[in-house]
């Protein structure tokens, strides 16, 4: 299950260069982003988009906020 | 939009999934580091300044809450939890009482404030409507960030092109 985490384990996530995944469109994501973050759109999100991802190790998602 | 990726991931088999709920305008509300080529948004809690905040918890005494508004130019002090959460404000022109009542019991509760998410541009079109030259800023979950001045949104906005 997910697990939910807030903006200081986020900060630690990105210092320990773990993979950080942008789900918004390109544009935006050109746009800023979080160090270090790839950008797979939520709509793009596939076996195939996600495969330059390590299954195996910790992954944290975002958007613009809660929604 | 998040969670949605995060249990798709979790779909695909990764098993060790974190979804970052406050986002991306949370990052840039605290002013952290972004790459990117811009534009870059502008929200209000990259100048919210705590320095400029006066503050008082809900416990402390009318009389010593009076003492500090009698030191400084400030009209009123934001009134906290302990968990640093804005809960009310305690105007100068309202410090009547004994000066032992308890903050608690003659505070404004719940002041207007604005999320450090909010976008700058918006912000400050809002307060110059309605001549308002600061508001009280917070985390999305209430907690004090400070305040933030037109001027300084007008700073923000001329250096983001």
């Amino acid at each position: 299950m997910p697990e939910d985490i807030e903006l200081a384990d986020m900060r630690r996530l990105v210092e320990e260069r773990s993979q950080v995944v942008e789900v918004l469109p390109p544009s935006e994501y050109a746009a800023e982003h979080l160090p270090g973050a790839v950008n797979i759109p939520l709509k793009s999100l596939s076996e195939a988009t996600a495969a330059q991802l390590d299954t195996h190790s910790r992954v944290a998602v975002y958007c613009w906020d809660y929604f | 939009m998040s969670p949605r990726a995060a249990w798709q991931l979790e779909a695909l088999g990764f098993s060790d999934v974190y979804d970052f709920v406050d986002g991306k305008l949370e990052w840039i509300s605290r002013g952290l580091p972004l790459d990117g080529e811009g534009p870059h948004f502008a929200v209000a809690g990259e100048v919210a300044d705590r320095a400029s905040v006066l503050t008082c918890r809900l416990g402390d005494r009318l009389g010593d809450v009076a003492h500090q508004l009698d030191t400084v130019p400030h009209e009123y002090c934001v009134v906290l939890n302990d968990h640093d959460i804005v809960l009310g404000r305690m105007r100068k022109k309202n410090l009547r009482g004994a000066d032992d009542t308890a903050v608690e019991h003659v505070m404004e509760p719940g002041p207007t404030t604005v999320r450090g998410t909010e976008p700058a541009p918006e912000l400050l079109e809002r307060m110059r409507k309605k001549r308002v030259p600061a508001v009280i800023v917070t985390t999305n979950k209430g907690r004090l960030l400070g305040t933030v001045t037109q001027a300084a949104l007008e700073r923000l906005l001329a250096s983001r092109p």
